[in-house]
């Protein structure tokens, strides 16, 4: 089967260097080498994969290629940021309107010109009120102006930081297509499964339990891109099934550590197959321990920090990440070079002090050892996030902690711990998304509706940190909003209204002919115009 | 034919109320698993309080379960299986979709572990007590106390990975273009491992079972007298011994039909094969009620309806079955 499988790629990449040579004479050797088919593993199937309304990774994983934000992340261009549908971005002096230029000669799918009214419409139709990040980051913004096909304007009611907009450009502004949504119900809208955009691959069928298939989109708007001829993303619901599949060749890419930490040594090891690490620097996942203030024992700082003192950061990236993880100083990740503040309290590991601290707190060791007993909830959504539940459970016992652990599954944890606030410590994986007022600050702002997941539902209230959190969403200077954000992190770490023990970033595990992969930090989920495969 | 028809109708009756049963009964407790589809859906994506408020309104999910239930029982009662929100399609789509796919791997296993258990339990029941018995009989339990997925995967990392002579996963070349009698072969070739992991574990079964059955027959007193009639030992094997231990193996048949739905979850995830049993797991995970009552209702009456053919084929074997059925 391996056999037929190779010999075909070699047909299509010959066909395609045939018609290739015919158009172009003078098209080089190298180009003609590009193109095929890439094969990915995928572990999920959303239930929509409008990025525009799900601004998630899970969608972006493969509706990236096809719907196009304004700007992506990069390594090297000005402010982190590659241009996209919009080729420049200016702020008025007053925070009140933002200008983009937008790229010219870009078609959607069906053929129709993309323009400024394309834009208008995502951001007041789609983003605003439906987007799962944008109803926040957008919630000010009263109007988009078009004055011409090529410009939109956008304008808010209250001063907005054009930082924020920028830093939130490559996740929340996936422009979608007006005349496909215009009139309908937009979250019904059947495009909604079969994607209509401006990117690099066109949306060609899904199969359900078995793959998505995306086709080059010969008009892009990018130079000599895109590169590849087809991408499928094959559903590989067991773990175990993608470094098979790896290994056996029947797929090329494996993203998002769809091959389990534990395999990665071996793997390595196997002839053509390389384990990457880069490429999801703006994608950073953290380690969180989430703390239910209602609780008297720790509502007190003192057992806070007791609890800190008790957890080996070390051993955890060690033992549990295999070392793909980084200890976390703090609430903003170490990678983000705009915001990370290094000089805030830290908490070494120390179980002696951890033991004095709660003995000046007054819970001192009963005859059996035991201070207090806890109810510990792991988020079941990672291997990692329930190691690391046995791992506190076993670290709180030598502080005499008596944790219970609790298993549940995805719906009964989200329930017990953001609707019904069953816990007394929690342990979540938050993703810290290029700018603290995205999707950080609310792990410990106070006035969060009950429900809302990986926010502050521990009941935590800090008027000092709501006052900075309100102060840096209308904060314009660039300068004094990071210097408000390093304010809140050296707060947060004093106060510790949660516990940060780990950050990580995932692992992608590919062939060694998938070239381009992770060139930059939102590699995974941007539109893979340049990545091909060598044959 | 009447028979047939008389049975068939008789089963359809009596399946309401557990039909019924079942649909209730599924309903409550997933009712009773905490956090709902909105829980689920929402752990994936995130969201603020108000979009969350949105999709439970959207989703039906806002009223109260005996009201969510009535109705659901009303749109049953029109055939109408409902909208799964996993999916955000119709149930009955997002089901049948799947379930060519679970019958085919479903169907040849017992096949295969009933036509090869079969053959060896007559086999090893030949000669009960022979050494070719106590092979046979050791080397099934063997195979019988291995874990399914373990099987699977071992199979995999040999076939597969190692000498690369089958595919992984999967139900057939992915885009391959391929129609007709080409990708029937295609699907095969994809099915044959996923079918000897399940067919195997299940082979042990009916060759114990033909194996116990025949050594009892041996000493009944027909086939004494068979054996006194000077019939040829072949047979007396075939014709006498074999056809009579054969029948608890039907029943065991229709039983193991039942089972293997639910067993092939695990093989089903370790190959990828998108089937019912897949979904169920992904029904559960997702709250999705609509969904798994769905998936839940056609297995019954797939299981309702293999059973009934057993009945059938019974009658076909041992014509006193058919006598007391006509009595009764």
């Amino acid at each position: 089967m391996a056999g037929i499988e190779i010999s075909r790629r070699k047909v299509l990449a010959g066909s395609a260097f045939l018609l290739a040579s015919t158009a172009l004479p003078s098209i080089g050797w190298t180009q003609a080498k590009k193109g095929g088919r890439l094969v990915v593993a995928a572990d999920s199937e959303p239930r929509n994969l409008n990025p525009a309304i799900v601004a998630s990774n899970g969608v972006f994983f493969v509706a990236s290629k096809v719907v196009e934000p304004l700007a992506e992340a990069s390594f090297d261009g000005e402010d982190g940021l590659a241009p996209r549908l919009a080729t420049s971005w200016e702020g008025s002096a007053d925070g009140l309107s933002v200008t983009f230029k937008l790229r010219e000669g870009v078609t959607w799918h069906d053929g129709k010109p993309f323009s400024s009214a394309d834009v208008a419409f995502s951001a007041l139709n789609v983003w605003k009120p439906l987007q799962n990040l944008g109803r926040v980051v957008f919630k000010n913004l009263e109007a988009v102006e078009t004055p011409d096909a090529n410009t939109a304007v956008f304008k808010f009611s209250k001063p907005t930081p054009l930082q924020l907009i920028k830093n939130a450009l490559p996740a929340l502004t996936s422009v979608v297509p007006k005349h496909v949504y215009e009139g309908s119900d937009i979250a019904a809208n059947p495009a909604n499964n079969a994607p209509v955009g401006t990117g690099p691959f066109k949306f060609a069928e899904h199969k359900a339990g078995e793959y998505y298939r995306l086709e080059r989109y010969d008009k892009y708007w990018g130079d000599n891109a895109p590169a590849l001829d087809e991408i499928i993303y094959r559903v590989l619901p067991d773990r175990a099934a993608a470094a098979g599949a790896l290994e056996a060749e029947e797929i090329q890419l494996a993203a998002f550590s769809a091959v389990p930490l534990a395999d990665l040594k071996r793997i390595s090891k196997v002839a053509g197959i390389k384990v990457i690490s880069e490429g999801y620097e703006a994608l950073t996942y953290q380690l969180v321990v989430e703390i239910n203030h209602r609780r008297k024992e720790l509502a007190d700082a003192k057992v806070r920090q007791a609890i800190a003192h008790a957890i080996d950061k070390d051993f955890v990236v060690k033992t549990i990440f295999l070392g793909y993880a980084k200890p976390a100083t703090g609430i903003v990740p170490q990678n983000d070079k705009q915001f990370y503040a290094p000089d805030v309290p830290t908490y070494g590991f120390d179980v002696a002090k951890a033991n004095a601290l709660l003995d000046e707190a007054g819970y001192a060791k009963k005859d059996d050892g035991k201070r207090f007993a806890l109810k510990l909830l792991p988020a079941p959504y990672f291997n990692e996030t329930k190691q690391f539940g046995d791992y506190l459970r076993q670290a709180l016992a030598a502080v005499g902690i008596d944790a219970e652990l609790v298993n549940n599954d995805s719906a009964a944890h989200q329930k017990a711990v953001y609707a019904d606030h069953a816990f007394d410590l929690a342990i979540a994986p938050p993703v810290f998304r290029g700018d603290p007022a995205i999707s950080t600050t609310i792990l410990v702002q106070s006035g969060i509706p009950d429900g809302v997941p990986f926010s502050n539902q521990g009941g935590y209230k800090n008027d000092e940190l709501d006052g900075l959190i309100d102060k840096a969403a209308e904060t314009l200077d660039p300068s004094a909003r990071i210097e408000l954000y390093k304010e809140f992190q050296k707060k947060v770490a004093a106060d510790l209204p949660l516990i940060n023990v780990a950050e990580w970033g995932f692992i992608t595990v590919a062939r060694d002919t998938v070239k381009n992969v992770s060139n930059n930090p939102r590699w995974a989920v941007s539109n893979w115009a340049d990545t091909y495969v060598e044959t | 034919m009447t028979r047939a028809w008389r049975l068939l109708k008789r089963r359809l009756v009596g399946s309401i109320p557990v039909l019924l049963i079942v649909v209730v009964g599924s309903f409550l407790l997933l009712e009773a698993a905490p956090g709902d589809a909105v829980d689920a859906y929402v752990v994936s994506v995130g969201g603020d309080a108000g979009m969350i408020e949105a999709l439970r309104q959207n989703w039906g999910l806002d009223a109260s379960p005996m009201t969510r239930l009535a109705a659901y029982l009303w749109a049953l009662l029109h055939l109408d299986l409902g909208h799964s929100v996993a999916f955000s399609r119709p149930v009955l789509d997002v089901v049948l979709e799947r379930l060519p796919n679970t019958l085919l791997l479903m169907g040849a296993a017992t096949a295969l572990s009933f036509a090869l258990g079969t053959a060896l339990g007559i086999l090893a029941g030949a000669r009960p007590g022979s050494a070719r018995d106590r092979l046979l009989s050791i080397g099934s339990l063997a195979l019988y106390a291995v874990p399914g997925f373990w099987l699977a995967l071992v199979l995999t990392i040999v076939f597969s990975v190692e000498l690369r002579w089958l595919p992984l996963s999967g139900m057939e070349t992915i885009a391959s273009g391929k129609t007709g009698i080409a990708r029937a072969l295609d699907i095969a070739w994809h099915m044959v491992l996923p079918v000897t992991s399940l067919g195997l574990i299940y082979l042990a079964l009916y060759l114990r079972m033909m194996r116990a059955g025949m050594a009892e027959v041996w000493r009944m007193d027909f086939t004494l007298a068979a054996r006194a009639r000077g019939i040829p030992r072949r047979r007396i094997v075939l014709g006498h011994v074999a056809r009579n231990a054969l029948l608890p193996l039907v029943t065991m048949l229709g039983l193991q039909s039942a089972q293997m739905l639910g067993g092939s979850v695990v093989i089903e995830s370790v190959f990828s094969v998108p089937g019912l049993g897949r979904l169920a797991q992904e029904a559960v995970g997702s709250r999705d009620t609509p969904l798994l009552i769905g998936i839940i209702l056609v297995s019954a009456v797939l299981v309702i309806v293999i059973n009934l053919l057993v009945d059938i084929a019974y009658a076909a074997l041992d014509p006193r079955v058919d006598a007391s059925e006509a009595n009764a």
